[in-house]
């Protein structure tokens, strides 16, 4: 039942010898030698720019957004993006800036690096911070990169193992394998904490390290951390601290105090720069003092009144770099204001309410008659719902409430992560929501499964609403198509 | 209580149907000793207005002085539409779609940019970006590594022409899984490769050679006769090629005979603003035999349920939330906001428009290297072909005369002397588009005024 | 519930194996194993020539949602990957103990993983191995 044409592709608009041509500069007669020119010009569009403006109004317009809709996707953390923080990004004096111009004339943007830079240390208890990775992923690399560098700075080569709970993210164990680690996995008890026992059983001479999220993407906080940090740091490892759940602990407890040597921060979760559908990210690491002269560079300093950049010459035992220049500077600076704009007693209100909300979202859903994977403990800023039940009874899947979901106007939550619940919702609906968005979205999830119980098949072949219904991920594998051609001529 | 909706109301009800007194008493999980009752170190709040005069101020200081660095970031016009769309909150606000049905927006722009990368690098196959040009350039390397089985040695030719960050960023991201990087030298004459001096590697297993086109210097290679030497040599081909050049430059999918295998880059000058240094938007491309080896979002065209066509996320089980330890690479998301805003450039300028851009770039660049080029102690360091940047060499250390330049509100270009140290006291400059005959002519001017003092001691 | 050939040895990992009449080993995945990834998409296969040990990941089955490697329980010479698998990956899904085999092995003896009869493999099977 789409009802909407569906959005032409570009290069479908495309006409020869059409162009917005108030963007083209004069023409010159200058060119590349004959034998290194191409011999077709590229399959490009040719369109007008009220064609391109249109056409990009339209798709933008077949997205969610947290601008447009409630959007819970656990672990994410997809909070209000303040536009304060973009407008204020793209001043000129910012946006205009080469990064390799002297530092002299980029006095400016290095102060607010160096302020988030201390920021960043102050609500994590670290010693020192890098913001140069360029997304999580890139900054879990960089933890895992110092810790086989302090190793191997020590001459201790045979710590190669990362130990890494069955709950963890994807990217964990990626993350180990891509610094030459091996992966160790370990399980989780029922009640959500990581299995002393066997993580007694897998340390070793071989360990270098264990990373772990705290709260876990179980949506529960590690009760026994010090204990693991001693254990581990007994056997020689360090402690390696996933962030994506700092929005959880904000201002409450530090990953530094807790006992963690090094941890990456998601700027773009806990400090709210925007999810852009997928990017850019900012991996901030930060690290204790036995890590320092590991970190990526560059660093900013600031010496009298005058800030620069820490180099390889500055940190010669530097893991490296890890991006052409300084990092996502831009997204930094994002961050940069809204921490400015939260101050200390704002931070801590983020884990606050959004503990908050997520409690209260929980203790809702399960008077409504949802079963909480973890019933037995205090949701942190998520919590998981199983659907076992439902799916067991009425044949309703996780991902066939996350389709009718849409219909009902909220984006889904995280389903199948963490792959140890089976069907499972991951919910998290950050502090800038308010109580009457959460009581809709209890409605919503409680009127779909009144629809499961007397119309399955409703619920099942959702969305009804959306630009497209269900797509067919198996074709679309089988049969790739991943680039638009031109027609042979 | 900024972006903070609750009123002492709401605060009470929902603690009461939670079944607690307090917030306080929802952190009772955490050990006590561990909790902190105040963030020590970190100011106190501003208002918007606070913050936005702070900034203002500061970026103010910044000022907007008249660039001619490139070495990696390239200035260009941004066309007013493209940051108009990009901020639009459902562009802006949205996540990777993982929730296709509502993120056809999202998925069909990954389509249309990837298919005018790989149209651009006339590759079969673009993923939706990865995160800046010197990552794409380290990825594509394990990349080859996966995709060359029968390479044993892991050993890339890493020439000194390309862009130094990028070998950095190479070598840092590598290194764990034990690829070797081996330094091609550069003729000191043309400032490129040699492809003779690759006899030095005939006969051993050899993974895979990069090749830069523009290189680091500006200077064109000879793609077509390094890459009929990997081809004979079995190695793989990693094209990195700055993606305005190829609007006129050969395209790697047709370099000598049979194409590079990767090309990768950086798109930031399609519509990312300079912004300090990031975000940008790395691209990476490849021949169809290659593409389950690639990291990276990938959008595919299907159909749904009842015929109607549409995009989802495809070949995921390359990617780490499957396949964990064994995934491609660590990577989670693209450089979605970026890719948008290339994306948007690209389909305002067109294959015609971009084709200008990257005339004018050649044009000023050869203005600039004229004008400077007649100062007394200024010259071309290399002769042969170029895009646009260029080399040129000093009678003095480049430093000090880049401070006062600086001082003069122009940012005159890279100096070499940290990375190329044989080469004395030289310059990286570049003029796109952007720069006019009457920038180029100031810029000259002050640098005359600057070589007129005498040397300092 | 799937029909396992009483003729096939399985393993705990869910492959099967079968003794072709030149004594070489065809090996595949189950029933179960289709089942549970669903709609394969890509499949890889060892090239011939390459020598693996009791143990070794051999091949690829990527569905959907998943990927998951398949073992080789013995050790051997790979004499053939099933080349129909590149373009139908799907043969898996339709005919997992005939068409969809993956690959064929000469076998080198010595150590040899845990193979199981029809039987035993489907009560594996059937606890959610």
């Amino acid at each position: 039942m789409a009802t909407r044409k569906p959005e032409p592709l570009v290069f479908e608009l495309s006409r020869p010898g059409r162009g917005a041509t108030a963007q083209y500069p004069a023409a010159e007669a200058a060119d590349v030698p004959e034998a290194f020119r191409r011999r077709q010009p590229p399959p490009l569009p040719e369109v007008s720019e009220l064609q391109a403006v249109r056409h990009y109004t339209r798709l933008s317009q077949l997205n969610f957004g947290i601008d447009t809709h409630f959007y819970p996707l656990g672990s994410c953390t997809m909070k209000y993006n303040p536009r304060a923080c973009n407008s204020l990004a793209m001043l000129p004096g910012f946006l205009g800036r080469h990064p390799l111009a002297q530092v002299s004339t980029g006095q400016g943007v290095m102060a607010c690096l160096f302020e988030l830079q201390e920021m960043l240390k102050h609500v994590t208890g670290m010693a020192g911070v890098s913001l140069t990775p360029m997304a999580g992923a890139q900054g879990e690399f960089a933890g895992v990169a110092m810790i086989r560098a302090y190793h191997r700075a020590r001459g201790d080569l045979a710590r190669t193992e990362i130990i890494v709970p069955d709950a963890a993210h994807g990217t964990n164990p990626a993350t180990a394998t891509m610094c030459g680690m091996k992966v160790r996995e370990i399980p989780t008890l029922p009640d959500g904490d990581v299995d002393i026992a066997a993580l007694e059983a897998a340390l070793s001479p071989a360990t270098a390290g264990i990373m772990l999220t705290n709260p876990s993407t179980l949506g529960v906080f590690e009760r026994r951390i010090v204990e693991i940090a001693r254990k581990v740091h007994a056997a020689g490892g360090l402690l390696y601290y996933d962030g994506a759940n700092l929005n959880a602990i904000l201002g409450k407890v530090r990953p530094g105090d807790m006992g963690f040597d090094v941890i990456h921060m998601n700027l773009h979760k806990t400090f709210s720069t925007p999810h852009g559908g997928g990017g850019p990210g900012s991996g901030a690491v930060g690290v204790g003092q036995r890590l320092l002269p590991y970190m990526p560079v560059p660093v900013v300093a600031r010496e009298g009144e005058l800030y620069r950049w820490l180099d390889e010459r500055d940190l010669p035992e530097s893991i490296g770099r890890l991006s052409g220049f300084m990092g996502n500077t831009g997204v930094l600076l994002r961050a940069w204001v809204y921490m400015r704009i939260l101050g200390a007693a704002g931070m801590r209100r983020v884990a606050e309410y959004s503990t908050l909300n997520a409690n209260y979202l929980l203790a809702r859903l399960k008077e409504a008659g949802f079963d909480a994977a973890y019933p037995g403990r205090r949701a942190s800023h998520e919590f998981i719902v199983t659907l076992k039940r439902q799916a067991r009874e009425q044949g309703v899947t996780a991902m066939d409430f996350a389709k009718r979901l849409l219909d009902h106007g909220y984006h889904a939550p995280t389903t199948y992560f963490p792959l140890l619940v089976p069907e499972c919702l991951l919910i998290e609906p950050t502090e800038s929501e308010s109580r009457e968005e959460l009581d809709g979205f209890v409605e919503a999830l409680s009127a779909i499964r009144r629809e499961a119980e007397t119309d399955a098949a409703a619920v099942k072949s959702a969305p009804h609403t959306m630009p497209v219904r269900r797509l067919d991920d198996v074709r679309a594998a089988r049969q790739l198509d991943v680039a638009w051609k031109p027609a042979a001529t | 209580m900024p972006y903070i909706p609750h009123t002492s109301e709401d605060v009470r009800a929902m603690l009461d149907r939670i079944g607690v007194g307090t917030i306080d008493d929802l952190f009772d999980e955490i050990p006590k000793a561990l909790r902190i009752d105040a963030l020590e170190g970190v100011p106190d709040a501003l208002t918007e207005m606070d913050v936005a005069r702070l900034a203002g101020a500061r970026a103010a200081a910044d000022g907007l002085p008249l660039n001619f660095i490139g070495a990696g970031a390239y200035e260009h016009h941004i066309p007013a539409p493209v940051w108009a769309l990009v901020t639009r909150g459902e562009i802006y606000s949205a996540y990777t779609p993982y929730q296709a049905e509502a993120s056809q927006g999202t998925l069909q722009i990954m389509y249309e940019y990837q298919s005018m990368i790989a149209g651009l690098n006339a590759m079969d196959v673009s993923n939706a970006s990865l995160y800046d040009g010197a990552s794409a350039l380290a990825e594509a390397c394990l990349m080859a590594v996966r995709a060359h089985r029968r390479s044993k040695s892991a050993r890339i030719l890493m020439p000194s022409t390309v862009n130094p960050a990028w070998r950095h960023v190479a070598r840092a991201i590598t290194e764990g899984q034990g690829l070797k990087l081996d330094a091609v030298p550069y003729d000191a004459a043309t400032g490129r490769i040699d492809p003779k001096s690759l006899a030095a590697f005939a006969g051993e297993d050899i993974t895979a050679i990069v090749v830069p086109q523009p290189n680091f210097f500006g200077q064109l290679e000879d793609v077509d006769a390094l890459t009929r030497w990997a081809r004979a040599n079995g190695a793989l081909v990693i094209a990195a090629v700055n993606p305005v050049s190829l609007a006129l430059l050969s395209p790697p999918g047709e370099w000598g005979d049979g194409g590079a295998d990767i090309a990768c880059g950086d798109a930031q000058p399609f519509g990312v603003p300079l912004s300090s240094g990031g975000p940008y938007v790395g691209f990476m491309a490849c021949r169809m035999e290659h593409v389950r080896q690639m990291p990276g979002r990938i959008a595919g065209r299907t159909v749904d349920t009842e015929g109607t066509p549409g995009f989802t996320l495809t070949l995921q089980a390359r990617e780490q939330h499957i396949r964990r330890a064994k995934a491609t690479s660590n990577i989670c998301t693209n450089q979605g906001l970026l890719m948008t805003a290339a994306t948007i450039h690209l389909a305002l300028l067109g294959p015609a428009g971009l084709a200008r851009v990257a005339r004018a770039c050649i044009a000023r660049t050869n203005d600039l290297v004229a004008a400077l080029g007649q100062l007394p102690g200024v010259r071309a360091a290399f002769s042969g072909p170029r895009f646009h940047e260029a080399v040129l060499k000093l009678d003095r250390p480049v430093a000090p005369l880049l401070e006062s330049l600086a001082a003069e509100g122009i940012i005159g270009g890279f100096d070499l002397a940290r990375d190329y140290p044989e080469l004395g006291d030289a310059l990286l400059v570049c003029a796109t588009e952007t720069r006019t005959r009457a920038d180029i002519e100031s810029y000259a001017r002050a640098l005359g005024r600057a070589l007129g003092r005498p040397k300092a001691a | 519930m799937s029909s396992n050939p009483a003729d096939l040895r399985y393993t705990r990992s869910h492959e099967w194996l079968r003794t072709l009449p030149d004594g070489t080993i065809e090996i595949g995945i189950t029933d179960h194993a289709q089942q549970a990834l669903g709609d394969l998409v890509f499949v890889e296969v060892p090239e011939p020539g390459r020598r693996l040990a009791a143990g070794d990941a051999c091949a690829v089955v990527e569905s959907v949602k998943a990927a998951s490697d398949v073992y080789s329980p013995i050790a051997g010479e790979v004499t053939a990957g099933n080349p129909k698998l590149a373009t139908e990956p799907e043969l898996i899904n339709r005919d997992p103990y005939g068409e969809g085999w993956i690959m064929r092995l000469k076998p080198a003896g010595g150590a040899a993983s845990e193979t199981l009869d029809a039987k035993a493999y489907e009560a594996v099977a059937a606890a959610g191995g």
